[in-house]
C-alpha cells in the first residue's frame, strides 16, 4: 500500500469560549488520505469540519496529535517550512473563493507563483483556464465573473502548482447544481489522477460524489462510508 | 506574477486610496518646499538689502571722499587768500612789536628756511621765507610795506606740492590795490623804487588789508635794497592735517627742535577755524559712514535673528505637518491592509511568505511616498518661474540639489509610517482570517 498523502493522528483542538471556558473543536481525530482518494467530510455546523481542514493545511496548530503530509510532520516544521509545504503540496478551495479582487482570472490563477517559481506557469495557467472553460474570461476581474466562474478560477489556482492534496471547504456551497457538478467532477478527476481530496460539505449530493464520506459531530468522527 | 506586478495592479484597482495617500505626502512635501522657498526668499531678500546698504555705504564713502577733496581744495584756496597761518620769527624778537608793527624788526639767516626744509618736519607743508619792512617809497612819497619773497622752499622729505604763492621774478614787483590805483600804475608799467627800475608784474585787486599798500619783490633784490643780504625776518608756514588738539604747541615743539630760539605764532584764527571745520566735517562724514556700516551690521544681525525665528516657526509647523501626514498615511495603510484581509489570508494559505506580503504592503507605501514627493517636486519646478516674483526672485529650481535626498527620505518616511500596519497585516493568522471571512 502506498504512503498516505495526509495522515492526521489524534488531533485535538480547543478554542477559548465565553467567560474563560474552552470549546473543544476536535477531540483526538485521526484520519488518513491515500493517493487517489476523494473524501467528503460532513456534519453539523461547529462540529469541527473546518478546523480539521485548517489543521490539515498547516494553518491551525493542533493542541495535541500530529499531522503528516507525505510523511513530513507538518507542525514540527517552522512557519516558513510549513508555508513551503503548502506552496508545493497543497491546494485550497473555499466556499467564498477568496479571489484577489484586483487580479484578473489569469493573474489569480498565477498567484501561487508568488510563493515559489513554477515552471511554465503562464502556459499552465492558460491551460487550466481552458480546461475549466474560462479561456475567454482570462482577462476579467473576479467582479466580472459569475460565481461558478469564480469558483472554477479558484480551483484552477489551487491546481497550478500541481499539489498532492486538495483541501476544499464547501466548494459547491454557493453554486447552482450545474456549476457544482462541474467542480465536483474536477475534484474527482484530480483524485483519479493520483491526488487526494478532502472536501468539507453539507451537501449530501456532493458527498455522494466522494469515494469516502466521513461524518463528524462534536469534534469527533462518527462514521465513515465508502 | 511577482510582487511588483501585484503592487501596481492593486494601486490601479484602489486608485482613490492611493491618490489620497499620495495627496497627503504631496501636501507634506509641498509644505517642505514652501518652507525652503520662504527661507530661501528671506535669504535672498537679506542679501539684496545688505548689498544695497553696502553699495550705499560705498557710494557715501565715495561721495564723502569727493566732497572732502573739494572741501580741502576750498580750504587750501581760502587759506591761501587768508595768508599763512603760522609765522616763525627770529630769536629775541619781541612779539608785541610784531603785533604792533605787523613784522619783526630782528632778522635771522635765510638759511633757516633751508634748514627747516631739509629737516624731517611733518607738521608743515609749505615754507615761505620773507623779509618785510615798512618804509617810505622815496620816489613816490608813500609809506609802503615792502616784502621780499623768493617763493616756496620745497620740503625735502615730502612730495612736491603745488606752490600756494608764485615767486616774484627779479626786476619785477607786485603792487597792492591802493598803490597801483592811487599811483595810476598797471601791469607791464615800469616804475622806480629806491633808485632801481622795476616792471610791474601784477596788480592785486582790493583786499581791505595791509596788502593793499604792499609791494612784493624778489627776496634777493629786497635784501640788496635794504642792506640785509642773506637775512630774513619771517618764515611763513602753512600747517595742514595736524591731528592733535594742541596743534600750535606741536608745531612749536617741532620747530623749536630744528630752529632753537625762534618764535612761532599763529596769525590767522580763521585758518584754524577752517582747518577745524574741515576736520570736523571729516569726522562727521566718517561717523556717518560708520553709522551706515553699523546700521548694515545691525540689519544683518536682525535679519539673521528673524531667519532663525522664522526657521524655528516653519520647522515646528513642518514637524506637525510631517507627524500628522505620517499618522494619516499610517491610518490609510491600516485601512488598506484591513480591506485586504481576505487576500492576505488566501495568499498566506497558498504558502506565500510573510516577507513577500510585507514587501507588497511596504512597497506600495514606498510608491506612495515616491509618487507624492516626485509629483510635488515636479510641480514646484514647473511653477519655479511664476513663483519667483512673490519669492523675491528665489527660484525653486535651486532646490535641485535636495531632490535625491527628498526622493529617498520621503518614501522612507512613508514606509516607516506604513510599517506597523503592514507588519500586523502580514503576520495576521490566516486560519483566523479564512475561518471568519
Amino acid at each position: 500500500m502506498s504512503e498516505p498523502i495526509l495522515r492526521i493522528t489524534n488531533a485535538s483542538k480547543s478554542f477559548a469560549g465565553p467567560e474563560g471556558s474552552s470549546v473543544d473543536a476536535l477531540k483526538g481525530v485521526s484520519l488518513e488520505l491515500a493517493p487517489g482518494e476523494f473524501t467528503a467530510l460532513g456534519g453539523p455546523s461547529g462540529c469541527g469540519k473546518s478546523s480539521i481542514l485548517l489543521i490539515a493545511g498547516g494553518l491551525l496548530h493542533p493542541d495535541e496529535g500530529q499531522v503528516e503530509i507525505l510523511g513530513t510532520n507538518l507542525y514540527r516544521e517552522n512557519a516558513a517550512q510549513r508555508a513551503a509545504i503548502r506552496a508545493k503540496r497543497l491546494g485550497f478551495v473555499f466556499q467564498q473563493f477568496h479571489l484577489v479582487p484586483y487580479l484578473d482570472a489569469l493573474d489569480n490563477v498565477l498567484a501561487p507563483s508568488l510563493a515559489q517559481p513554477i515552471p511554465d506557469a503562464s502556459q499552465r495557467a492558460m491551460g487550466l483556464l481552458e480546461q475549466f472553460g474560462l479561456s475567454e474570461r482570462s482577462g476579467h476581474l473576479p467582479a466580472a465573473l459569475s460565481v461558478g466562474e469564480q469558483q472554477r478560477v479558484a480551483l484552477a489556482r489551487a491546481l497550478l502548482a500541481k499539489p498532492k492534496l486538495l483541501l476544499a471547504d464547501e466548494p459547491t456551497g454557493n453554486l447552482d447544481p450545474e456549476n457544482a457538478e462541474g467542480i465536483l467532477e474536477s475534484l474527482s478527476s484530480f483524485a483519479k489522477d493520483g491526488g487526494a481530496v478532502l472536501m468539507v460539505t453539507h451537501d449530501e449530493r456532493a458527498a455522494r460524489r466522494a469515494d469516502r464520506s466521513i461524518r463528524m459531530e462534536k469534534g469527533e468522527i462518527l462514521q465513515a462510508h465508502s | 506574477m511577482n510582487v511588483r506586478r501585484l503592487i501596481l495592479l492593486e494601486i490601479m484597482h484602489r486608485k482613490l486610496g492611493f491618490a489620497l495617500a499620495v495627496s497627503t505626502i504631496a501636501a507634506s512635501v509641498a509644505a517642505l518646499v514652501a518652507v525652503a522657498g520662504l527661507l530661501g526668499s528671506h535669504d535672498l531678500q537679506t542679501t539684496g538689502m545688505l548689498d544695497e546698504m553696502n553699495a550705499e555705504t560705498l557710494r557715501m564713502e565715495e561721495r564723502f571722499t569727493r566732497e572732502m577733496k573739494a572741501y580741502e581744495d576750498g580750504v587750501r584756496k581760502t587759506m591761501k587768500g587768508l595768508g599763512f597761518n603760522v609765522f616763525i620769527f627770529p630769536e629775541g624778537q619781541e612779539l608785541d612789536e610784531v603785533y604792533a608793527e605787523g613784522f619783526a624788526s630782528k632778522t635771522m639767516p635765510e638759511s633757516y628756511a633751508n634748514t627747516l626744509a631739509q629737516s624731517k618736519i611733518v607738521t608743515v607743508n609749505h615754507l615761505l621765507p620773507s623779509l618785510t619792512r615798512k618804509l617810505k617809497w622815496p620816489e613816490r612819497e608813500r609809506t609802503v610795506i615792502l616784502i621780499g619773497i623768493r617763493g616756496e622752499v620745497p620740503i625735502a622729505h615730502k612730495d612736491p606740492k603745488k606752490p600756494l604763492i608764485d615767486p616774484v621774478p627779479k626786476g619785477r614787483i607786485v603792487l597792492g590795490y591802493e598803490l597801483h590805483r592811487s599811483l595810476g600804475l598797471s601791469e607791464g608799467n615800469s616804475t622806480v623804487f629806491m633808485g632801481r627800475e622795476f616792471t610791474i608784474e601784477k596788480c592785486h585787486s582790493e583786499r581791505g588789508t595791509k596788502d593793499d599798500v604792499t609791494i612784493w619783490m624778489h627776496l634777493g633784490e629786497c635784501q640788496d635794497l635794504l642792506g640785509e643780504e642773506g637775512r630774513i625776518n619771517a618764515i611763513k608756514a602753512l600747517e595742514c592735517n595736524c591731528a592733535s588738539i594742541d596743534r600750535l604747541g606741536e608745531i612749536r615743539k617741532e620747530i623749536a627742535g630744528i630752529l632753537p630760539g625762534t618764535k612761532v605764532i599763529e596769525t590767522e584764527s580763521k585758518a584754524l577755524a577752517r582747518a577745524e571745520a574741515r576736520n570736523k566735517a571729516k569726522k562727521l562724514s566718517q561717523s556717518a559712514i560708520a553709522a551706515k556700516k553699523a546700521e548694515t551690521v545691525k540689519l544683518r544681525a536682525d535679519r539673521e535673528r528673524l531667519r532663525v525665528e522664522d526657521g524655528q516657526k516653519y520647522n515646528a509647523l513642518l514637524s506637525v505637518v510631517i507627524v500628522l501626514s505620517m499618522a494619516w498615511v499610517a491610518f490609510l495603510a491600516f485601512s488598506n491592509s484591513r480591506d485586504r484581509r481576505s487576500e492576505i489570508g488566501i495568499l498566506r494559505a497558498m504558502g506565500i511568505s510573510t516577507g513577500a506580503i510585507l514587501s507588497a504592503l511596504v512597497g506600495r507605501a514606498f510608491l506612495v511616498g515616491f509618487t507624492g514627493a516626485g509629483l510635488t517636486l515636479l510641480l514646484a519646478f514647473i511653477l519655479s518661474s511664476p513663483l519667483s516674483k512673490p519669492l523675491n526672485g528665489f527660484e525653486l529650481q535651486s532646490l535641485t540639489g535636495y531632490v535625491p535626498m527628498i526622493l529617498l527620505c520621503v518614501p522612507a518616511l512613508s514606509c516607516a509610517a506604513s510599517w506597523l500596519p503592514a507588519l500586523q497585516a502580514a503576520n495576521r493568522d490566516p486560519a483566523t482570517i479564512l475561518r471568519n471571512e
